[in-house]
């Protein structure tokens, strides 16, 4: 799995590192997520499904391994 | 399938069930995705019953929340409030809305927020003491539901909470429904003439107003927006929390077995899904999200034409089967980590990772410290309300 996170789109809700802060971060400067880790390990996946699910700003998108 | 009601809003809630969004308004949710509804000026605007496609619409930047826009469906009469702009970015459009709210995101990122747990502790154990120590029955709204996110958002913004009198009452004209369009107008005034005058005092005192003092100065900001923000973030910053607190708790004494799971349970995990499952219950912001189409929308099989208004309730999103089995039970071990409570798209809630830790203090102290509480006064008495833009109870008289 490759996150893509699209830092424009970001409206700092902080729901994904709510959801897995393993994963993502908040820039100090402005709240925008950032990403610790671009492909977690699997036992992350579910987690980070959930993220870009109520992501409200649709700025997560994944890259599913085939 | 265009099916039109005869329904006006805002609908009444069954006076038997206090906790349920309006009966006539869920059952619009079996008949059709999308229904026209009837509003307080005469027009019809849609209204998007289920919770797929008001999440899907809330992140459309076709959709609009500029209330100037022509088609919005306004809650109430708007009266133009001169020279004061308006209440923040929460009715403004992208890229400015992005623009401003990104200003004052920094502090409500989650672990900025989380350093506030300590504090927020010392507050809620505070006016638990003090209440304690105080006469009963006591009015849990006055003693402890409006002091908790009144005290806390003050030290964020850097406003004297010896001016709470001032703001509650104020906030309160502003949000309900049944104030006129000048009083509400007045009281829009006073606010954003009061955090104006508080902005021209301030210099680095660290707070998010004299951050905002800091890009009015450099040119960034225009002092007439920074006062509408501050506005914004003092009135959101409160009422919203505030109502949860005494509306939660009311829905969970009505819920013992409920209220004795979180009582019982040392789990914080199970204290954040409590705070999610009563978000979702009781959906304070209950008068559905508002926006136009600025260009036609497809959705579920209908075409919203451009300049049409949309109404996006998420208390009935909330309680859509489809996303949330058996929606009407209180569960608070069930997981409601999609409910729309805060919203959805870009205006989700700034506050939320605030609002959360603030309400998982409350439901996780107030009960266990106080675990006699019961309320003291018929549920049929108690006064909610029903014209509130934020729902929830005017006064809840307790004893313990
Ligand atoms: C339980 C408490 C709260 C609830 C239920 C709540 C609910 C909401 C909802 C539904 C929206 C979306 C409005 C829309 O889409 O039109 C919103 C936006 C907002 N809320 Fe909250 N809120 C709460 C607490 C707070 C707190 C504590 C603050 C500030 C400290 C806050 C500040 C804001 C702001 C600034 C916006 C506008 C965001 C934007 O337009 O980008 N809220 N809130
Ligand atoms: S959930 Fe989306 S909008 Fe919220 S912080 Fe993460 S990426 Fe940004």
């Amino acid at each position: 799995m490759k996150i893509l996170l699209d830092q424009d789109r970001c409206v700092a809700s902080g729901q994904c590192v709510m959801t897995d802060p393993d994963v993502f971060d908040q820039r100090d400067e402005d709240g925008v997520a950032i990403l610790l880790t671009p492909s977690p390990n699997p036992a992350h996946h579910t987690a980070v499904r959930e993220a870009a699910a109520i992501c409200p700003a649709a700025a997560i998108q994944l890259a599913e391994d085939q | 399938m265009v099916i039109d009601t005869a329904l006006s809003l805002p609908a009444a809630r069954d006076a038997k069930c206090p906790f349920d969004p309006p009966p006539e308004l869920r059952k619009l949710q079996d008949q059709a995705p999308l229904v026209r509804v009837r509003i307080w000026d005469g027009s019809t605007p849609w209204l998007v019953t289920r919770h797929a496609d008001q999440r899907q619409l809330l992140t459309d930047p076709r959709l609009s929340a500029d209330p100037t826009k022509p088609g919005y469906p306004l809650q109430v009469e708007r009266r133009a409030v001169s020279g004061r702009g308006g209440i923040g970015f929460i009715m403004m459009d992208d890229p400015e809305h992005n623009r401003l709210r990104r200003m004052v995101t920094a502090p409500f990122a989650i672990k900025r927020v989380e350093a506030l747990r300590p504090g927020i502790q010392r507050i809620v154990d505070d006016l638990i003491d003090r209440m304690l120590a105080g006469p009963k029955p006591a009015d849990l709204v006055e003693a402890f539901a409006l002091p908790v996110p009144s005290l806390v958002i003050c030290q964020l913004l850097g406003v004297p909470y010896e001016d709470h009198a001032l703001f509650q009452s104020h906030s309160r004209n502003l949000i309900s429904r049944s104030s006129t369009p000048e009083v509400r107008g007045a009281s829009f005034e006073a606010l954003h003439d009061y955090l104006s005058s508080l902005l021209a005092t301030k210099d680095a005192d660290g707070d998010l107003l004299s951050q905002l003092a800091e890009r009015v100065g450099n040119g960034e900001l225009s002092r007439g927006d920074a006062a509408g923000i501050g506005v914004l973030l003092l009135v959101a910053g409160h009422e919203t929390t505030a109502n949860m607190i005494s509306l939660g708790t009311l829905a969970l004494l009505e819920n013992p077995d409920q209220l004795a799971l979180l009582r019982d349970s040392d789990d914080p995990k199970l204290v954040a899904s409590a705070v999610e499952e009563l978000l979702r219950y009781l959906t304070i912001t209950h008068t559905g999200r508002r926006r136009v189409a600025l260009a036609d929308i497809e959705i579920a099989g209908t075409t919203v034409r451009a300049g049409e208004g949309v109404i996006l309730p998420n208390d009935i999103g909330n309680r859509d089967p489809g996303q949330f089995p058996d929606p009407d039970r209180l569960d608070v071990t069930r997981d409601a980590g999609r409910h729309l409570a805060f919203g959805f798209g870009v205006h989700q809630c700034l506050g939320q990772p605030l609002a959360r830790v603030e309400l998982q203090v409350v439901y996780s102290t107030l009960y266990r410290r106080i675990p006699t509480l019961h309320r003291t006064a018929e549920l049929a008495d108690i006064p909610f309300k029903h014209d509130g833009g934020v729902y929830g109870v005017h006064e809840l008289p307790v004893s313990w």
